[in-house]
């Protein structure tokens, strides 16, 4: 690959940490700072949300039911007289949980097994690949909504259930880096000096190839959450009274609110956009600062 | 390459079966008896509900049961509907037309749009067309699908009337193209939004990637003009990972098809899925089930066939 | 025969990168004589490749650009042409070839396509008049069977023999001018040498000049009958070959020649190989003064102060060093 920077650029003496560099780097992206900086306030929202929330959303008044925005409640009330304002505000620890619980739950099996078939090699990378490889050709979404269908919808469930299916995904590449950082120096003088295998893996070499997996787990944070949102909306995700974006959306399908009463589904749907779209760019920017060369 | 289709195939068998083992234990932890969800029981005395559920050889434990349905599938029956008694293969294949429809309208019309959008965004690094084109494939993969058919929905056929809310085509009328396509439009485009995204970013990075090979720079010292570098030597070799997604995306695009037929009253394969689970039918979620773990595996050995194929590297040597 | 085929003058080629503004080619002149094989010479980084790339303005921009100078083909700046004026030069009178066959050559592309494509777009002929000639190509760079060999994939080729095809697409239009950038280095030994007759049948038949970049001081002595010798962005040293060789005139020149192993007598073989101390200076800090001064074993207090200029010392033999002032 022609590298147009002349040799003498590349060798020059490291300057700076390869952590100040990426931030630099991560700085200059504009959107992924914006992206950042949007859900930190989601995040605030979330943790402050008895604080800052108008009224309790669960709260039913059917005389207030189906009302528009007004004074008392500003984002207009739900078809059983919650305010809506509110029920996004809570809404928001709905989606974080699921996004942040079930991809924490992912990238540590992930990292587990992928670390462990890189390492090890022979049968025991046989045995993870395939089990990578099989649960790949699961068709996911059916899995999804017959054990969330038949075992009872609920927020935990959806957690566990994103978690124990999404991991194959980080084996793949946390496999992949192991294979490539398996030979570098430091490992093999670590192995040299008598080190145990699992002092290796979480001391070498999990510390160096955490740059893609912070990644993927971004990224995947995003997918995480539009899939909640997309289950509660069918009515197998999050199930009222507690409130979830997605099931926000739920009362929409009906052409009559659908049509007279936007204020009841258009903030939830755009909520989940918004937040979705800044993690996103988040992920984005941190590819971009942690390893430029892939874009 | 025959070797390699049946290979393929023999792999794919144990994975099918696991995927329907699991699914059917899942399906049978439901808490409840099975029989609870059978349409047309009440009134009928606890003996005679005991009696039909012998009959129906629900009282046997779960194994012998799978294998009694594995056995009878492998000879093409894939039981009854819990719901309406009728083959559960029937319902399949007249669900499986609207689907598919759905889908190839999707992957046509997003490959059309999201190839050259990426090409350009490519060869044309941070300019405005670039960051154009960035905002919008961001756009199209962080808007959720349901959120996206119900403006849709809002906006085309509440607001406008120019399309119509859901369904087949106009109720009433005989099947005319037109009709169907008027009705095919706005669920397509919505499943289309996010699909273009997805395929312009992979377009944009296959591309960057290939213009900065060394082939494209002989290309360039040979003074060939840019569109014919890029048309003739960079977007050739930029296809070949796209090809190959051309079969990964049919698995993929099911996920979004559910949601989407059930906002637009699609009568798909997503929207039997979902009357299946609600009304407990599980003849129904096991043959569909068996659909779908065929669709993701033969999905990806399309994709890897598409591949071998187009890249003349594989199609030669028959090896990486 | 006397007047150069390629004349550059103070060409300054810079890059930008994260950490600043690099020179990688500072005010560079040079001739390359018509009819014969000009070697340029130096380390990874003194901008001999870029100089090559300048030429045929295939400068990637971002992030690199020519900011100076003039680089004159025949009557005409090749820095002033426009980009349509210069594609009519690319694979028409000034070719280029590279150094990593395996990779130059379009995978999905057969052979006799691309040098087709490269005719037909320089001589307006018809597909089979070019497949014709795409033919002769082929043949002309002794490649055996070329009217089978010219529906080949790259991949289906050796190493050698893609490299000769990257010739052959090269010579197709029958440029003036060769740009051979680092053309073996990544070949057999064995391999190298053909190519390098090749290239040196394909002068003397066709009459063309060839620009030799390389590190390896063994290819200019077999291969150049003119020398550049380049260091740190900028030429120290130009001469005919056989002068360099026989009295090198500039320390880093010297340097590079003692550092080479040689056969010889008893005596040579067992001379312990010299190297040169230091590394190359870090383009974006350049200290004051000659760039080599660092490493020089000759250096006196002047040569940190300031740059020595080109000096002429006689037949043709120029020099960049304070000794010679």
């Amino acid at each position: 690959m022609p590298d147009p920077t002349p040799a003498a650029v590349s060798s020059l003496p490291e300057r700076r940490s390869f952590g100040s560099l990426a931030w630099r780097r991560f700085l200059r992206h504009k959107l992924a700072l914006i992206g950042t900086g949007t859900m930190v306030l989601i995040i605030i929202v979330a943790l402050l949300a008895p604080l800052i929330s108008p009224h309790d959303p669960n709260h039913v008044d059917l005389m207030e039911a189906r009302e528009g925005p007004s004074k008392a409640h500003p984002l207009g009330s739900d078809v059983v007289g919650r305010d809506v304002l509110s029920r996004l505000i809570y809404g928001s620890r709905v989606s974080l949980s699921v996004g942040l619980v079930a991809v924490s739950i992912y990238v540590v099996i992930g990292t587990i097994l992928g670390a462990l078939a890189g390492y090890f090699g022979g049968w025991v990378d046989m045995v993870i690949s395939r089990l990578i490889d099989a649960v790949l050709s699961f068709p996911v979404l059916m899995l999804i909504l017959v054990i969330v269908g038949t075992l009872g919808p609920s927020i935990f469930n959806i957690m566990i259930v994103l978690g124990l299916l999404g991991w194959p995904e980080v084996a793949r590449i946390v496999r992949g880096q192991t294979l490539s950082v398996r030979e570098e120096l430091y490992v093999l003088s670590s192995e040299a000096a008598g080190a145990g295998s699992r002092r290796i893996i979480v001391k070498d070499i999990i510390p160096n190839i955490l740059s893609p997996i912070i990644v993927n787990a971004t990224f995947g944070v995003a997918r995480a959450i539009l899939i909640e949102a997309g289950l509660s909306f069918l009515g197998m995700g999050v199930q009222p009274p507690t409130a979830s974006w997605g099931n926000m959306l739920n009362d929409a399908q009906s052409l009559s609110i659908l049509e007279n009463m936007p204020w009841m589904w258009v903030p939830p749907g755009m909520i989940i956009f918004i937040a979705t779209i800044s993690i996103n760019f988040m992920g984005d920017g941190l590819r971009d600062a942690l390893d430029p060369k892939l874009n | 390459m025959r070797t390699f289709i049946l290979k393929r195939i023999i792999i794919a068998l144990p994975v099918i079966l696991l995927v329907t083992m699991i699914m059917y234990l899942i399906i049978n932890l439901a808490p409840g008896d099975p029989i609870d969800m059978l349409v047309g029981l009440e009134g009928l005395s606890p003996d005679e509900v005991e009696q039909t559920k012998i009959s129906l050889g629900l009282h046997q434990p779960i194994y012998v049961r799978y294998v009694k349905w594995l056995g009878q599938m492998v000879q093409g029956n894939l039981g009854y509907s819990f719901l309406d008694q009728q083959p559960v293969i029937d319902r399949l294949v007249e669900r499986l037309v609207p689907t598919f429809s759905l889908m190839i309208f999707v992957i046509v019309v997003s490959f059309l749009v999201a190839v050259p959008i990426g090409v350009i965004s490519a060869v044309r690094q941070y300019s405005w067309v670039d960051y154009l084109a960035t905002a919008l494939a961001f756009i199209g993969i962080s808007f959720p699908n349901f959120f996206s058919g119900l403006v849709g929905i809002y906006i085309f056929s509440l607001t406008l009337h120019w399309l119509p809310t859901g369904g087949l085509q106009t109720v009433g009328q005989t099947f005319s193209l037109g009709d169907g396509l008027t009705h095919l439009l706005l669920p397509g485009l919505v499943l289309a939004l996010r699909e273009v995204g997805v395929l312009v970013r992979y377009t944009r990075s296959s591309m960057l990637d290939v213009i900065r090979q060394d082939y494209v720079r002989t290309a360039r010292a040979s003074g060939l003009s840019e569109w014919s570098v890029v048309l003739g030597h960079a977007l050739r070799n930029a296809l070949l990972p796209l090809i190959s997604m051309l079969g990964l995306t049919i698995p993929r695009l099911f996920a979004g098809v559910v949601i989407i037929e059930q906002i637009f009253q699609w009568p798909g394969m997503g929207r039997l899925a979902i009357e299946a689970i609600l009304s407990r039918d599980y003849p129904v979620l096991m043959g569909l089930t068996l659909c779908t773990a065929v669709m993701v595996l033969l999905g990806n050995l399309l994709a890897d066939i598409l591949y071998g194929v187009a890249d003349p590297r594989i199609r030669l040597t028959g090896k990486r | 025969m006397n007047q150069p085929i390629l004349s550059i003058r103070e060409l300054t080629t810079v890059f930008k990168t994260d950490l600043g503004l690099v020179r990688a080619v500072d005010g560079l002149d040079l001739d390359v004589p018509s009819s014969s094989t000009l070697g340029i010479v130096g380390e990874s980084g003194c901008g001999k490749s870029t100089v090559g790339l300048s030429i045929m303005k295939l400068i990637p921009d971002p992030p690199g650009r020519i900011v100076r100078g003039r680089i004159l083909f025949g009557q005409q700046d090749l820095t002033r042409l426009s980009n349509n004026r210069m594609r009519r030069i690319r694979g028409n009178e000034i070719s280029m070839i590279f150094q990593e066959p395996m990779t130059s050559l379009n995978p999905v592309r057969r052979i006799g396509s691309l040098i087709s494509e490269v005719i037909r777009l320089h001589q307006g002929v018809s597909w089979k008049e070019a497949r014709e000639k795409s033919i002769q190509a082929l043949a002309q760079v002794k490649i055996p069977s070329p009217e089978l060999r010219v529906d080949d994939y790259p991949h289906e080729m050796s190493g050698g023999m893609r490299q000769r095809a990257m010739i052959a697409l090269a010579i197709s239009c029958t440029p003036r001018l060769i740009i051979a950038d680092e053309p073996t280095t990544a070949l057999d030994v064995t391999i190298q040498a053909q190519i390098l007759s090749l290239l040196k049948g394909i002068q003397t038949s066709l009459g063309t000049s060839i620009i030799l970049i390389t590190h390896d001081l063994g290819v200019i002595a077999e291969n150049t009958e003119q020398v550049a010798v380049m260091y740190a962005g900028q030429l120290v040293e130009y001469a005919a070959t056989s002068r360099v060789f026989e009295q090198p005139l500039h320390p880093y020149t010297t340097g590079l020649l003692l550092s080479v192993p040689r056969l010889g007598s008893k005596a040579e073989q067992k001379r312990r190989l010299k190297v040169i101390p230091g590394a190359v200076p870090n383009l974006l800090t350049l200290p004051p003064g000659c760039r080599f001064a660092q490493r020089c074993e000759q250096v006196k207090p002047e040569c940190r102060h300031s740059e020595p200029d080109l000096i002429d010392r006689g037949n043709g033999h120029l020099v960049r060093c304070w000794k010679y002032a």
